[in-house]
């Protein structure tokens, strides 16, 4: 028995050095989104997004010399900064070139600390939009294809204003994600002229909402916005406001917005009104098709982000011609920004041929990339309305 | 107008969601004191023995609605109960059997049951996760509301509306209904003079020829059936999801604790205290308040005890303070 291992292992060991000579290059990129958790219903189309970046960039053969690209996934839980911690050292012990991710702000934060800094590995989130991330010290190293909460309360203050809101009951969900949104949209409606009544926390994952609901009804206002998860506490929240009929309309910012949350509440959102990160143009009309094709809903949120993601670190690594993230954590900014040629989905194996003959690149990609200050995206957003229990896109700011 | 707005305001955020609240905290205190009262130790199970019940209601409701099967404007989980109900007696006189059954022929002391009833309650926790999973699991089906806020609104004119789910209108007629069935049943039949001999002097009992075995599995079975309908209307009313049960102990203990730990009465009326304390402390009142006062003396805050955070917390202070001046509970029950 004990030889029959010893040989096996041998053989095993003779096979992957043949295999690996056959790759010379193979580039890995890790994944960590929450595969379960309170925002499990988006990371599915999340991680394909990323994937279909690589697979195009694998068939294109164009990468540092035909390279391979190939993903590996950790769960990062959302909300558990320990797995995600965890779930971060097991992708670096298993010698990835970047990583992409975390998705929610919390465990983004604590990656980084605790596993992209120490391992000097550059990290690009497609959604972690906690406006802490802005300036937290990052060496270099953390980039987002996601814009700051901060530019979505600004936003979100607008629409209310122009919708004609005067005055607005807050809650958030009790963790960096939420308290940030809710920060945000505090002080940017609150300069606007608009009253807040009230700015109450939610637990997650309680089976009772009621007194929370008492209590905001009690303040009052003419719309309860809800800055917290939808497959959560946030959809907790709204089935209990409805029941006691304390609000008909909500405020749903990024983390509100699915397909998941006309489904669970049913018709009684429809008339509810949010923003989420996302832009227009033929960026994303092309990637929502190529997305189809691949079997996947590209329109879920974050998804195109994810797939920027992706490119973004193919296209440095190209432009550095190496994939040590201490060369190419340069170049992820005069890649995703002008001047040069705009590159689009599909376009990749383009790009990486023009960057090969030393021209210039602008990637454009899914969400119409623009990287501003230290490294995140300036953000437009997609303007959605609940009718007939479907989220439509009613415009963008 | 803004009185009858004000007590249609309180009736909607305080008064209904506390009774329901406080009902299936006394049904589930209920069991708690009766395994205190008779088997004599703290049942830490209880709370995911409400699991295991609800979730075999959930369970037979699926199939159930599978084929076809409907109450119309009632809940199919109704027609569930009984069963699940008779699947949970299975399962305790079971866990009896191969686990409480040995420490009780030992005489083991209270406190090693406690402990052991912790056993039971991660051991129940895992099943349940393992079988139906962590999440959330809509069960609820039939009519929502018996009167809906904002039909309320149209029908009176008035500004506030007010919400009456048929589950809370379920689960408060259900748990007059089981008390009362209780009551009769511990005070008039002869199993349950029996059981309540028993628990009075167990040695007296011995001696006028009751049989411990049959008591206590007659308790088993009240409790499972006890536990089973708090489980299902908890459920139905709020969401079932298996880890609030075992969150739920607290405030079923404080119940049990508060009332007097071995008295039936006292876990109702505990219930009730314990519900209302929490749903009062932390409601805001500004809203009863602008429409009772004048409007030079409107409150401008919210008159909010305590943050909604707190919840859990005030079930713990009443349980303290309880301790420390009535060791007994309200109701003279035992001291713990």
């Amino acid at each position: 028995m004990k030889k029959m291992l010893l040989a096996s292992t041998a053989a095993a060991l003779v096979a992957t050095s043949a295999f690996a000579d056959a790759h010379a290059k193979e580039v890995k990129l890790g994944i960590e989104f929450g595969f379960t958790g309170p925002i499990e219903s988006l990371t599915g189309p999340m991680a394909a997004g990323a994937e279909l970046a690589m697979k195009e960039v694998t068939d294109s053969g164009m990468l540092l010399d035909g390279a391979t690209v190939t993903s590996t996934r950790a769960d990062s839980g959302c909300i558990d900064n320990g797995l995600a911690v965890s779930g971060g050292e097991r992708l670096i012990a298993e010698g990835i070139n970047g990583l992409i991710g975390a998705d929610c702000s919390g465990v983004t934060g604590a990656v980084l600390q605790n596993v992209a800094i120490p391992n000097g590995m550059v990290m690009i989130s497609p959604s972690a939009t906690s406006p802490g991330l802005t300036t937290m010290e990052d060496n270099g190293l953390f980039f987002r294809t996601s814009p700051s909460d901060a530019r979505e309360g600004e936003v979100m203050a607008e629409i209310l204003q122009e919708r004609g809101v005067k005055s607005i009951a807050l809650t958030y969900t009790n963790n960096d994600y939420g308290k940030g949104l809710a920060d945000a949209i505090e002080s940017s409606f609150k300069a606007l002229g608009g009253e807040v009544t009230i700015v109450a926390a939610h637990e997650d994952g309680k089976a009772d909402y009621s007194a929370e609901v008492g209590a905001l009804a009690s303040a009052g206002g003419d719309l309860l916005v809800v800055a917290g998860y939808l497959d959560q506490g946030g959809a907790g929240i709204i089935k209990s406001a409805l029941d006691a009929g304390a609000w008909d309309t909500f405020g749903l910012p990024g983390g509100m917005i699915g397909e998941n949350l006309p489904k669970t509440i049913g018709p009684d959102l429809d008339g509810s009104y949010g923003q989420i990160a996302g832009s227009q143009g033929n960026g994303i009309e092309a990637f929502t098709k190529m997305a189809a094709d691949a079997g996947f809903d590209g329109t879920s949120p974050y998804t195109p982000e994810s797939y920027d993601a992706a490119a973004l670190f193919l296209l440095a690594m190209q432009a550095a011609n190496s994939t040590d993230p201490a060369d190419y954590k340069e170049k992820i900014l005069e890649v995703a920004n002008a001047p040069g040629t705009e590159i689009f989905p599909g376009e990749l194996g383009k790009a990486l041929e023009l960057i090969k003959n030393g021209e210039d690149i602008d990637y454009v990609g899914a969400s119409a990339v623009e990287l501003i200050g230290p490294g995140e995206s300036a953000g437009t957003y997609r303007m959605i309305e609940v009718k007939d229990g479907v989220n439509e896109t009613i415009g963008y700011k | 107008m803004d009185l009858l707005n004000a007590l249609i305001a309180f009736l909607n955020y305080v008064f209904v969601p506390g009774v329901a609240y406080g009902s299936q905290l006394a049904l589930g205190a209920l069991g708690v004191t009766l395994v205190y009262g008779i088997l004599r130790f703290s049942n830490f199970a209880h709370g995911d023995t409400m699991a295991m019940g609800a979730m075999s209601a959930v369970l037979l409701t699926w199939l159930f609605q599978s084929w076809g099967i409907s109450l119309g404007p009632l809940p199919t989980a109704l027609l569930a109960l009984p069963f699940a109900i008779g699947l949970t007696i299975l399962l305790l006189l079971g866990t009896d059997r191969v686990v409480y059954r040995f420490y009780r022929e030992k005489k083991a002391k209270p406190v090693i049951l406690v402990i052991v009833s912790l056993g039971v309650t991660f051991i129940y926790n895992g099943v349940t996760r393992f079988i139906i999973g962590a999440d959330d699991q809509n069960f609820l089906d039939g009519e929502r509301f018996i009167i809906s806020a904002r039909e309320f609104k149209t029908a009176t004119g008035l500004e506030e509306g007010l919400s009456f789910k048929t589950t809370q209108g379920i689960t408060i007629i259900t748990a007059i209904i089981v008390v009362a069935v209780l009551f009769w049943f511990l005070n008039r039949t002869r199993a349950g003079k029996s059981m309540r001999a028993y628990s009075d002097n167990e040695d007296l009992a011995l001696l006028s020829g009751i049989n411990p075995e049959r008591v206590v599995m007659i308790t088993w079975m009240i409790v499972a059936g006890l536990a089973t309908i708090a489980g299902v209307l908890y459920g139905l009313d709020k969401s079932f999801k298996p880890f609030t049960y075992f969150q739920l102990l607290l405030p079923i203990f404080a119940s049990a604790i508060v009332g007097g730990l071995g008295n039936p009465l006292g876990a109702i009326a505990g219930g009730f205290v314990i519900a209302f304390s929490e749903v009062t402390i932390t409601y805001a009142w500004k809203k009863i308040l602008v429409y009772m006062m004048p409007e030079s003396l409107e409150p401008s805050g919210l008159v909010q005890l305590l943050s909604t955070d707190y919840k859990f917390a005030v079930s713990f202070v009443i349980l303290l303070i309880v301790l420390l001046f009535k060791p007994t509970g309200l109701f003279k029950g035992q001291s713990v």
